[in-house]
């Protein structure tokens, strides 16, 4: 009796569990269902999933969302039976290496030729296709400035002073993309050597490197620190939600990366998934992308967001992607053995 | 020959035979929802990054990197300061809620849970509007910072806190006023009593509990990413190989090296349990504590106390969810509550929750309890039921972020018979499940070894099946654990993130996962509101469980009372 009971509980649960996804599937039975894999912002999935939607009524979007590295884990791992159909909103680091690694199915969206050429991966057919950029900039508390006395600083430089002692935040290379695009620019910027030498200065007044790239701007914004390094996008929305907060565009350049667009191998819905390539490079879609984002593919959609500074593409640092991925193991080991083992308790 | 002799030895009875083939399909359903997944990741640490087999070159490259022990180091110094300080802590709230006369016990018992409630983001946020740069009571830190050592440590103390005290209230509350009465009756001293009858009745349950708050701080990373500073553990290694660099093999190196604790924990217990003996024999009367003034009254200045810091650290959390803009605009509003401004699925993650709570109690209770029953109440069969207890000690050792990447590797390999349950509802309520295995197995065993063995000699004899003395009289005196373990499922499904944020499909995703999310993206006040719905949600279900609890216990356990 007990073993049935076990069995019938078993059944039940079961049961209940596949009501869930049995009612969900019927309903969209005309419609093609595209899994899409991103790490867009939260706030973009609803405008971006309407527009499409409306131009391509036979497809329904279906997001997966999180954060870039949740994303690129699960993507990978999932290598060997994918279950996106396609990628819309990841980082191009990641997914260059998913390129690398046989995982894309490579074909330029109709109309991507009007597209800026840093925007695009440069095989043909395409591996993927850029839809923005996004930086690494300064985020400085000015409330808090004001309280302890200290000056705004204008660029990299200025962050070594011996007065930003332990109030500067910055992404941990070794678990955040913008990160590693951070010290990539640096490095890049100043030459090796040099740059090595102006991390092991900063290194003096960084109070903590946090696992997150948006969580530096946020820091500085609710005051925690005075200084974050990390993403544009975040700093300028903490803004507009009323932080006292500016965001300084350091004079030496600044870090970027690009989210892009590309078609996960082995889809069982290449039609579509094609169909949303071709649309993600419109005007249309990239004046959406330009609403979050200052620095767009298309030429021309310029819609500076709120509490942008403006002329960024101008700041943007000459940026070797293909570098930034050969190097990535060998500069995060250098780092990681200079500062993060003895970054631990700063024994006072 | 006869046909049937050599399958049975002499002396085995049908329900031996039962009870091993019991033990046996256990053992297969834990090795498909936990060793197999596990493997899967764990493999990927003898592999290159293009999956070629390399042996131990990982673990060499690992091991000779100066940050590792650094970390190894940071990981045992934390759990440990927090062992110590939770234990007690917890020892002395459990024995306060069995063992005392408390004027609203129920209210107590019910507070001390409110830390698994709570997402592991809630203590973090409210620890900084607490003790951040900006908080309330930052002076009292002098010139120290939350981030750091002492953020995690009071972080990790709050979340394992209920842990304990659930495993140690389970160990009390069974045991036999007659032991009391003789040795009242022989003139031992109240601290003789303490140290001959109640710490070795309660032994196993010590024990337990501080393996398992050692391996939770060991494992967690949620606290120490939110508050941990430049304090580097091992479960943020894990986090920074596979989710900042997306290297399995190496974070299959530091999962593995995160192992070490539970073999530890899981010989500890073999050693442990081959001394206890079973405290609630057939016989046994049950102690209905007492009145006496001045004992009831320290224990009731503790226990409010502790529920005063609980319950700080989640008034917090309300407060922080109500305001506009910290520490800048601190008008008060409800618009955080709208959750369809701050993620795409809205209220809708909430109910997934809500389900897939329900289908981790249900399914996990009757799998823990009558799991740890047969390897509880078989006899012999001694190498199968050790396959079975090391597995089920397994989950609580491997970070969450391990398992659910061992469930994409196993349940989504082509090949696997089994992947039709990938992307669903089920496999979150699976992976759900293996995750909290360790501590409703261990409720589960300690409520059973306190039953004395009697009662299976007893139905033997009289020719009684043994399931039905499974249905008829243990599973009735163990109903409170069992309530115990049901109601642990519930909010730890309800709160739980690392493994499943990998698992969840476009249709399920869940509400502690959608905390995160908002919290990423900066909306601090959201995300508490989000925790607050959570916990909230699960005091709602305590509080059915309480009532219950009331009303079932009392019939079931009124036959005990004299």
């Amino acid at each position: 009796m007990i073993d049935r009971t076990i069995l019938r509980r078993a059944t039940l649960a079961g049961a209940a569990a596949l009501a869930v996804f049995g009612l969900a599937s019927p309903a969209f039975a005309q419609k093609t269902r595209l899994t899409v894999y991103t790490a867009l912002e939260n706030d973009q999935l609803d405008p971006f999933k309407k527009a499409f939607e409306a131009d391509n009524p036979t497809i329904e979007i279906a997001w997966v969302r999180d954060s870039t590295g949740v994303v690129a884990a699960k993507l990978m791992a999932e290598k060997d039976n994918p279950r996106a159909d396609i990628i819309w909103g990841l980082a191009a680091s990641n997914v260059g290496l998913m390129a690398s690694m046989g995982m894309l199915e490579p074909y330029t969206p109709a109309g991507s030729t009007a597209l800026n050429p840093m925007f695009l991966s440069g095989k043909s057919p395409q591996t993927w296709v850029g839809m923005d950029a996004y930086l690494s900039l300064v985020c400085f508390n000015t409330a808090e400035g004001k309280k302890g006395n200290k000056p705004v600083p204008t660029s990299w430089a200025d962050l070594i002073k011996p007065e930003y002692k332990d109030s500067i935040v910055m992404p941990n290379p070794a678990s955040s993309g913008t990160g590693y695009l951070t010290i990539a620019a640096w490095l890049q910027i100043m030459g090796e050597e040099a740059g090595w030498k102006y991390m092991d200065a900063l290194h003096q007044n960084i109070a903590q490197y946090i696992h997150s790239g948006s969580a530096p701007c946020v820091q500085a914004a609710k005051g925690e620190r005075l200084i974050g390094i990390g993403l544009d996008t975040r700093g300028a929305s903490e803004k507009t939600k009323g932080a006292p907060l500016e965001l300084v565009i350091p004079k030496e350049g600044l870090g970027w990366e690009l989210e892009v667009t590309a078609i996960v191998k082995g889809t069982k819905n290449l039609d579509a998934a094609k169909k949303l390539a071709d649309w993600a490079v419109t005007k249309k879609a990239n004046e959406l992308y330009a609403k979050t984002y200052p620095i767009v593919a298309y030429p021309g959609v310029a819609n500076t967001p709120p509490n942008y500074p403006p002329n960024l593409e101008k700041v943007m640092v000459k940026n070797d992607v293909e570098w930034m991925a050969k190097n990535r193991d060998r500069i995060l080991a250098e780092w990681t053995k200079r500062y993060d083992g003895k970054s631990a308790p700063k024994a006072k | 020959m006869s046909l049937a002799a050599p399958a049975v030895k002499p002396g085995m009875s049908r329900d031996d035979l039962m009870m091993r083939g019991g033990v046996v399909l256990l053992a297969g359903v834990l090795l498909v929802m936990l060793g197999l997944p596990l493997w899967s990741l764990l493999a990927k640490g003898f592999e290159d990054r293009d999956g070629k087999f390399i042996g131990l070159a990982n673990y060499v490259s690992y091991f000779s990197t100066p940050a590792l022990f650094q970390s190894a180091l940071n990981s045992l110094q934390v759990a440990s300061i927090t062992t110590v300080i939770v234990v007690p802590l917890a020892f002395l709230y459990a024995y306060a809620l069995t063992r005392t006369v408390l004027p609203m016990r129920w209210l107590f018992q019910g507070i001390s849970l409110i830390p698994i409630f709570a997402p592991s983001l809630l203590p973090g946020l409210a620890l900084i509007y607490l003790f951040g740069t900006q908080g309330f009571f930052k002076a009292l830190l002098g010139s120290g910072s939350i981030y750091g050592i002492d953020g995690i440590v009071i972080a990790q103390v709050f979340y394992c806190f209920p842990h304990a005290t659930l495993i140690l209230t389970t160990a009390l509350a069974t045991s036999d006023a007659r032991l009391y009465e003789a040795a009242d009756v022989l003139g031992a001293s109240k601290r003789r009593v303490f140290f001959t009858v109640t710490l070795p009745g309660a032994k196993y349950g010590l024990i337990s509990a501080a393996l398992v708050v050692f391996t939770l701080v060991m494992t967690d990373f949620g606290i120490a990413k939110v508050i941990g500073g430049n304090f580097n553990v091992l479960a943020t290694d894990v986090y920074k190989k596979v989710i900042g660099q997306q290297d399995f093999s190496m974070g299959a190196v530091v999962g593995m090296v995160l192992l070490a604790p539970a073999a530890l924990a899981f010989l500890v217990d073999r050693l442990v349990q081959r001394k206890q003996v079973a405290l609630l024999t057939a016989r046994a009367v049950p102690l209905v504590p007492r009145p006496k003034l001045g004992r009831d009254l320290f224990f009731t200045l503790f226990c409010a106390a502790v529920s005063a810091a609980i319950l700080t650290i989640l008034g917090m959390a309300i407060w922080g969810s109500l305001i506009k803009y910290w520490p800048y605009n601190l008008s008060l509003t409800l618009d955080n509550y709208d959750f369809a401004r701050f993620d795409a699925n809205g209220w809708e993650s909430y109910w997934n929750s809500v389900r897939m709570a329900l289908g981790a109690a249900v399914f996990g209770t009757v799998l823990m309890f009558t799991g740890a029953w047969l390897n509880e109440k078989t006899r012999g069969f001694g190498a199968m039921r050790g396959v079975v207890q090391f597995l089920a000690f397994l989950p609580m050792a491997v970070p969450g972020l391990v398992l659910g990447l061992g469930y994409i590797f196993f349940f989504n390999a082509p090949n696997n018979p089994l992947n039709f349950l990938y992307a669903t509802m089920g496999i979150l309520v699976l992976n759900t499940v293996a995750h909290f295995y360790t501590v409703g197995h261990l409720t589960a065993t300690t409520a059973l070894k306190q039953i004395d063995p009697e009662f299976e000699a007893v139905s033997a004899s009289l020719k009684v099946p043994i399931w039905k003395t499974f249905v008829r009289v243990t599973a009735p005196i163990c109903l409170p654990a069992i309530l115990d373990i049901a109601i642990y499922l519930f909010v730890n499904a309800m709160t739980t993130v690392s493994s499943v944020i990998f698992l969840y499909a476009p249709d399920t995703k869940l509400a502690s996962v959608a905390a995160v999310n908002i919290e990423e993206a900066g909306t601090t006040a959201a995300a508490a509101a989000l925790c607050v719905v959570i916990v909230l949600t699960s005091a709602a279900v305590k509080a059915a469980h309480l009532v219950a609890d009331r009303f079932l216990f009392a019939r079931l356990q009124v036959w005990r009372r004299r």
